[in-house]
């Protein structure tokens, strides 16, 4: 996309210099950040399946005799990953095996999973913006489950009002607990990243103490479970009971919009930016840094705690400890991937969706280990931060050498 | 400074009184409030007739000391008043703008922790394993230490280390394999400290030659080894559990004459090697950082980087060469996790670098005090274990918060300032 937009060079050197132009239209292209993801993607891929290809038994039986029957090893080789790569395909967008409309259930799944990396994602994004290292989207989410959870469980209401209180609930329980580390770092300096960093411990710790009492654990049980969320409180589906797909997931492209109108549009986003690009600027400004961090901890906490709320409501129906999953962390990567922009947020979290909803069939299917995805999300989003080092290792930078492209000219 | 300013503008009275040291009242009333607190705190839930057993000895002692029991109230009463004594003095020593020296928090903080201790068993019938306590407290400690050492070395040369827990897990792994493979403790041993420094040097690639922020590469490298250590526990380690995930136990190495010593024998000097290797990188790094020319050196890339640059140190070889060095650390550290035999599970680290992190901002970035954090962090583990399997009150969990919940007051400022060096989490570029 950002090609396209690259694309029409100024016209006024095109027509002095063509030759030259025809170089940096390539230069150009080679060098957008759209070609650095797409070859990031490609990169972790490749290396991804030199861990199948070594993890699989007839690969590693074949490569006794790789050099007396080649063919044996590549052949196996290539089972190996083809038959990941399939199943981590069918699972996340579309399985041709399956009968009827079952088939399009994947991408369904993709986007059920990338509901909560979209909300926490959106919310570290504004911090990232705000010049705020915000690391605490595990405890953030986890916070915001219980909230909700509870709200869900343990609070009556008609339906359609209970699916908005739980929201606003863990919205809210989310953004306080942000907010701790958006009030000390204004109030004393402390430094974010080790401050949420240690709430993210807290918050699981607390969790599995109020899991051990009556307070969210089923009664009656002696496992760390809370009861289900009542019926009013549970996500509408968009596609009928066939698909899980929630109305969640038109809910975060609506977070997703009212995030770029926020940070794009309004004062307060404004303000939020000035304070990412240069505090003491922002400062002299006349912006009040301090609360602009206790506001944009307030937003991103709660952004992950709405994130939080998605996965019970619309996904698990009950919490407990391990509900949050790893969503917080993923959701990292997510906005780190999608450069803080909601959009780039958006697709980045279904790129990781369709990730994490693939990786079960692969796991039973291909019998590659569901961790092969984490391999993947980290080093996508190593490279991606590290542009030089993506245009070192890809083999169409080098190509491209001889037709004019000069690989130290890159923009950073 | 203010000597200089004098002849300039004669200084008013007010001026003169604020080149006084300012009086710090903050770490004495903190140890005030917290003793008079516990003391109301016992004085309520205490039963008077109930005892406290504490068992000293272990099995191995040449000394076997019997169990003693005391009555529960009068020694966490009086155990308080001792400790609201030494808030009484520190007082008046701050009153009197005298710093208060380091120890007598720690002495206050035993005393107090003693008498926890006595609370927490108090009238269950059971005796309450104090060697046994100190021991794993000091076992847990090590790989806190070495982590918040690893971090420290790459912090004070400016790059922050945030995959502390990808060191550790790195490390873990591969002296589980090595030490498999080999059948022998000590070749996993030195394997591990190669995993680390891999890791670290890929810390050291992308914040040094790439420029990436720090932090990104730190988290995202701990999310890349998790999801490798995980990948290869799953497929290889699960395909031959027997061949490659059953390490020998490291042995335990008496020290002849020091480990009889009753209670602090068995709990400092009868330990694996990686503990006396913990004692000797402490002290090792403690006299190289702060009295080394290398150690100044690595200050001051850390500090202030230009200015290192213009007297000639070379800025970004030693920051590459520092991060390696306490990467490998860390990995070392990894290897002291699984010492007792332990096979590789899933996530073995379960957050323990980011303790070590929260050790190195305790311990104020400084060998001895990180030392001194992992081993409070250490013994708060330890406790946790110890009371989970007494059935204490007290919920394990609000305790395995207690690390967390001290560094947040730490970098608050609550007890007492933490300032980080200077340059730390900056590239340098020329």
């Amino acid at each position: 996309m950002t090609t396209t937009a690259q694309a029409p060079a100024p016209a006024e050197p095109q027509a002095t210099k063509p030759a030259r132009e025809r170089g940096s239209y390539l230069q150009q292209v080679l060098d957008s950040s759209a070609t650095t993801i797409v070859v990031a993607i490609v990169i972790a891929l490749v290396l991804a399946s030199l861990l199948v290809v070594a993890a699989d038994p007839d690969a590693q039986k074949a490569l006794v005799y790789v050099f007396a029957r080649p063919s044996d090893f590549f052949g196996a080789a290539w089972d190996a990953v083809y038959s990941t790569y399939s199943a981590l395909f069918r699972g996340a967008i579309f399985d041709p095996q399956a009968s009827g409309a079952r088939q399009i259930r994947p991408i369904t799944e993709t986007m059920v999973s990338s509901v909560p990396l979209i909300f926490a994602g959106l919310g570290l994004g504004i911090g990232f913006r705000s010049g705020l290292f915000n690391i605490g989207a595990q405890g953030q989410v986890l916070i915001g489950a219980a909230a909700g959870a509870w709200v869900g469980f343990a609070v009556p209401m008609p339906a359609g009002l209970h699916v908005i209180v739980v929201c606003v609930a863990a919205a809210v329980a989310g953004g306080i607990w942000a907010g701790i580390a958006g009030f000390l770092k204004a109030r004393t300096g402390a430094s974010e990243v080790i401050v949420t960093i240690m709430l993210n411990s807290i918050a699981a710790y607390l969790v599995a103490y109020l899991l051990t009492t009556s307070v969210l654990r089923q009664p009656g049980s002696t496992r760390p479970i809370t009861p289900p969320v009542k019926d009013t409180a549970v996500m509408p589906l968009l596609l009928g009971d066939q698909f899980r797909l929630h109305l969640g997931f038109l809910l975060a492209i609506l977070a997703a919009v009212g995030v770029w109108w926020l940070m794009e549009r309004s004062t307060i986003g404004f303000r939020f930016r000035a304070v990412g690009a240069n505090q003491d600027a922002a400062r002299t400004a006349g912006i009040k840094v301090t609360t602009v961090y206790v506001l944009v901890m307030l937003v991103a906490g709660g952004l992950a705690g709405l994130g939080g709320a998605m996965q019970i409501i619309g996904t698990d129906k009950t919490f407990q400890a391990s509900s949050a999953g790893s969503i917080g962390f993923d959701a990292i990567t997510v906005a780190l991937l999608g450069r803080s922009r909601p959009l780039g947020t958006v697709l980045a979290a279904l790129l990781f969706g369709a990730l994490r909803a693939g990786s079960p069939l692969m796991q039973t299917a291909a019998g590659t280990p569901i961790d092969l995805v984490l391999v993947i999300q980290a080093v996508i989003v190593l490279l991606i931060a590290a542009p030089p080092l993506v245009r070192e290792l890809s083999l169409v930078h080098w190509a491209a050498v001889p037709f004019g492209y000069d690989r130290k000219k890159a923009a950073a | 400074m203010t000597a200089l300013a004098e002849p300039q503008a004669p200084l008013a009275p007010a001026a003169q009184a604020s080149t006084l040291a300012p009086v710090k009242y903050r770490g004495p009333l903190v140890v005030l409030v917290l003793s008079v607190v516990l003391l109301v705190v016992f004085a309520l839930a205490i039963d008077p007739a109930d005892t406290t057993t504490f068992r000293v000895a272990t099995s191995r002692d040449v000394w076997q000391i019997s169990p003693f029991t005391v009555p529960s109230l009068l020694t966490c009463v009086l155990a308080s008043l001792v400790a609201i004594a030494i808030g009484v003095l520190a007082l008046l020593r701050a009153r009197a703008r005298r710093s208060v020296p380091a120890w007598w928090y720690a002495v206050a903080g035993v005393v107090l922790l003693f008498a926890v201790l006595a609370w927490s068993v108090a009238g269950t019938g059971n005796a309450f394993p104090l060697t046994l306590l100190l021991v794993n407290a000091v076992g847990l400690a090590v790989p806190l230490c070495l982590g918040a050492l690893a971090g420290l070395l790459c912090e004070r040369s400016g790059v922050i280390n945030i995959a502390i827990e990808g060191q550790l897990l790195a490390g873990a792994f591969l002296a589980v394999v090595v030490g498999t493979i080999s059948g022998n403790p000590y070749v996993g041993l030195v394997a591990a400290p190669v995993a680390g420094a891999l890791v670290g040097a890929v810390l050291a690639l992308f914040a040094v030659r790439y420029w990436v922020d720090q932090i990104i590469v730190g988290v995202v490298l701990n999310v890349l080894v998790i999801g490798l250590t995980n990948y290869l526990f799953s497929t290889v380690l699960t395909n031959d559990p027997q061949g490659l995930n059953a390490p020998p136990r490291l042995p335990e190495l008496p020290i002849p004459g020091l480990s009889a010593i009753p209670i602090l024998g068995p709990a400092l000097f009868n330990h694996p090697l990686t503990v006396y290797l913990m004692y000797a990188a402490v002290i090792v790094l403690q006299v190289m950082v702060f009295r080394s020319r290398w150690g100044l050196r690595l200050r001051s890339v850390g500090e202030h980087p230009k200015a290192a640059d213009t007297v000639g140190i070379k800025v970004n070889p030693t920051r590459v060469r520092s991060t390696v060095l306490g990467s490998a650390l860390a990995g070392l550290g990894g290897a002291a996790l699984v010492s007792a035999g332990l096979a590789f599970t899933k996530e073995l680290t379960s957050g323990k670098g980011y303790i070590a992190l929260a050790a190195m901002i305790l311990g104020r970035w400084s060998p001895t005090g990180a030392f001194a954090a992992a081993l409070f962090f250490g013994t708060a583990d330890a406790l946790r274990r110890v009371l989970n399997n007494l059935g204490s009150p007290i919920p394990s969990e609000l305790l395995g918060m207690l690390p967390y919940l001290a560094t947040i007051f730490a970098v608050a400022g609550l007890v007492g300032r933490v300032r980080p060096p200077a340059a730390e989490g900056i590239p340098y570029k020329k």
